[in-house]
């Protein structure tokens, strides 16, 4: 099918004086992963809430599905799954007692849809009796998860989903969307983790309530007009000094054991700064080129 | 209608799993009724009387003896002079005190003796109710002197005052009813107000909303357990007041369920327009706490009654629920009321259920504030 999943057009949103969203537009393919990224208070949780029909956007207009997300906000609510960004099931209730409850509201039940979650369930089916407050971090997400998948939704809303979750449970995680991703349905995510970006199929980068940059991740990079160097030597911080000095370097900063450098290729190159490094005594210097990140192309973005 | 019965199985696991919620709705109204009934009670017992007069004169004795033989009132003990009363109160040695005059039995021959009650005013509804009493026992010596002594009733007149439906003037009588509308609507509206603003505050109610299922519903299952918790705590309060207090019903138990059922809903009704108004669980406790119970303390009756009120506040007590629920109580349980008695407390009461429904449905969101 070429129908896209979510289709938004110029949704702002403010709270008050507080202009929470402007004029956001998205095109969400069928199928596939949908990461929004940014940082904390960029209008993330807003979007999800408009999205997901809990709350009217003050223009614009939007479509889950096919749906509009004003007019067929209830029968929205039938066919997506939604995973809010703070743990929100009912921490006094057991595993079990949550599942059921969320299978039944959507008028299914877990047996009926036990094959749809089976994977991610059968890691915390030994637990079924414990009380989901009483569950560990990575354990609360996957509850939380297979609740949100318990109906089979088309479409899956992840409001940031692996805040506060170890690196290891993160990449499960992902390994979990990947998979579900693979049956079909589309999952919209959101992070404020940039590494996780890369995971995506497609982005949109937001601050302060604006989309600043959105295509897949090779789009996002391709799209950086600097070029990056890694830059390794003796006397590191007289190096660093040297760099930000030499002309075309946007700038330079010290990582991990080595410098990383942006540089306009308009006007210089890696041979150009290599001689100027060499003249100034840094003779044996290793420099690399690097692929810039989604992060470099965050901060270049929300820069303009 | 899976959803739903799903929905008040969980709402019934919520109130079990918590204990404080198991305190407050099934231990708060057996304790009150006991508090009330036997703390807080407003009835004179066991008054300390002292006196002060000639022992040796007859009629003194007489009159002495029968205070003392009175259920209610005891003889402490003796003062040689009347001065001395205000230090055994002060002392809190004595309730209340009787001085006769030093030829009482001789004058009272030719009726001129007389005798002070001097009471304790710095509690004057217990001052009163003492010196009453005292004054009936000095009463009915005087009705048994002029029958020895004129060897049959004289010309005199005697008031007999009796308190129909309650002879005893007990005051369970009062707080019964007073108090079976308070828990209720505490039970009812405090309790369904704050668990849905709880789930608001969780973000539970975001999950919920998301759903297919009308969110009415998911309210309206809200309520069921509260009303099942009420209508325990309904019973059980109408049996210890039976039991244990002693209090009567009078008239028809249906008709006293049936008004208990429609100032539940009231009451949930009211909960339910709280909890929607409110952002958090905090509000829903400071708008429940000020803005029910105090009313109901203070208009049920418990405390003042509502008809000594100025009229500003009288008319302010017409809107508050309980006060019709607690006049309904009145007329059926202890006076004995039927259904033609209480039918416009009654209409006035599904009125404002109605009413409250109403307002509180339309003003339901459907999404997030």
């Amino acid at each position: 099918m070429d129908m896209n999943a979510i289709e938004i057009e110029g949704i702002s949103k403010s709270y008050g004086s507080v202009q929470a969203l402007r004029d956001i537009s998205l095109q969400v393919r069928c199928g596939e992963i949908f990461g929004l990224i940014g940082p904390d208070g960029a209008g993330k949780t807003t979007l999800f809430r408009i999205m997901t029909t809990l709350m009217l956007p003050d223009a614009g207009r939007g479509r889950v599905s096919g749906l509009d997300i004003v007019e067929d906000f209830a029968l929205i609510r039938r066919t997506i799954g939604y995973m809010p960004g703070r743990f929100s099931l009912y921490q006094d209730l057991t595993v079990r007692e949550n599942l059921e409850y969320f299978a039944t509201l959507f008028g299914t039940t877990v047996r009926d849809n036990y094959e749809n979650i089976k994977e991610i369930y059968s890691q915390i089916e030994p637990f079924g009796d414990r009380r989901a407050g009483k569950l560990s971090g990575g354990m609360k997400q996957k509850l939380a998860l297979c609740c949100a998948l318990v109906h089979r939704p088309s479409v899956l809303f992840l409001d940031e989903p692996t805040t506060g979750v170890d690196a290891v449970s993160r990449k499960d995680f992902w390994n979990m969307l990947a998979r579900i991703k693979a049956s079909g349905v589309t999952i919209f995510v959101s992070t404020p983790y940039m590494d996780e970006a890369a995971l995506c199929d497609r982005l949109a980068l937001i601050r302060d309530g604006v989309i600043i940059g959105a295509g897949t991740p090779r789009e996002i990079v391709s799209g950086f007009p600097f070029r990056l160097l890694s830059v390794k030597g003796d006397r590191m911080y007289r190096l660093l000094k040297v760099l930000r000095d030499t002309d075309g370097v946007i700038s330079c900063f010290s990582f991990g054991d080595s410098h990383h450098l942006t540089y306009d290729p308009a006007k210089t190159d890696r041979e150009k700064i290599l001689g100027i490094l060499t003249e100034a005594g840094f003779g044996g210097c290793i420099v690399k080129e690097i692929e810039p990140g989604i992060e470099d192309c965050f901060m270049w973005l929300s820069k303009r | 209608m899976k959803e739903f019965a799903a929905s008040v199985i969980k709402e019934f696991r919520h109130i079990f799993r918590d204990r404080r919620t198991i305190l407050i709705a099934m231990v708060m109204p057996v304790v009150q009724i006991i508090l009330f009934g036997f703390a807080v009670s407003t009835e004179v017992n066991d008054v300390r009387v002292v006196f002060c007069g000639d022992l040796s004169d007859p009629a003194v004795r007489s009159a002495v003896d029968r205070i003392d033989n009175n259920r209610y009132l005891r003889i402490t003990g003796r003062l040689y002079n009347p001065a001395g009363i205000a230090s055994v109160f002060r002392r809190n040695e004595a309730d209340a005190a009787v001085c006769f005059d030093r030829d009482f039995g001789s004058s009272i021959v030719s009726g001129r003796a007389s005798a002070r009650i001097i009471g304790d005013g710095s509690d004057p509804n217990t001052a009163q109710m003492i010196t009453s009493y005292i004054r009936g026992v000095l009463q009915s010596e005087q009705t048994d002197f002029s029958v020895s002594f004129a060897g049959g009733q004289q010309m005199s007149m005697t008031p007999v005052v009796q308190l129909m439906y309650n002879p005893a003037m007990k005051s369970s009588y009062n707080f019964v009813p007073g108090v079976m509308g308070l828990i209720l609507m505490l039970i009812c509206s405090m309790m369904t107000a704050v668990s849905i603003v709880r789930e608001k505050e969780t973000g539970t109610l975001e999950l919920l909303l998301v759903s297919p299922v009308k969110p009415l519903w998911i309210i309206v299952s809200k309520m069921i357990p509260y009303l099942a918790l009420s209508v325990v705590n309904f019973t059980s309060i109408l049996l210890l007041a039976h039991y244990v207090m002693e209090v009567p019903v009078n008239g028809s138990l249906l008709l006293l369920s049936v008004a208990a059922l429609v100032f539940m809903v009231t009451s949930l009704a009211l909960g339910l327009l709280i909890s929607v108004i409110s952002p958090n669980q905090r509000t829903a406790l400071l708008i429940c706490g000020m803005g029910l119970t105090m009313p109901v303390m203070i208009f049920s009756g418990i405390i003042f009654p509502c008809e000594s009120m100025p009229a500003v506040l009288q008319w302010f007590s017409d809107i508050i629920p309980a006060k019709w629920f607690i006049i309904i109580v009145k007329k059926v349980m202890i006076q004995g009321d039927g259904l033609a008695s209480v039918s416009g407390e009654l209409a006035i009461l599904s009125g404002m259920a109605a009413l409250l429904l109403a307002v509180s449905i339309k003003s339901f969101r459907t999404r997030l504030q």
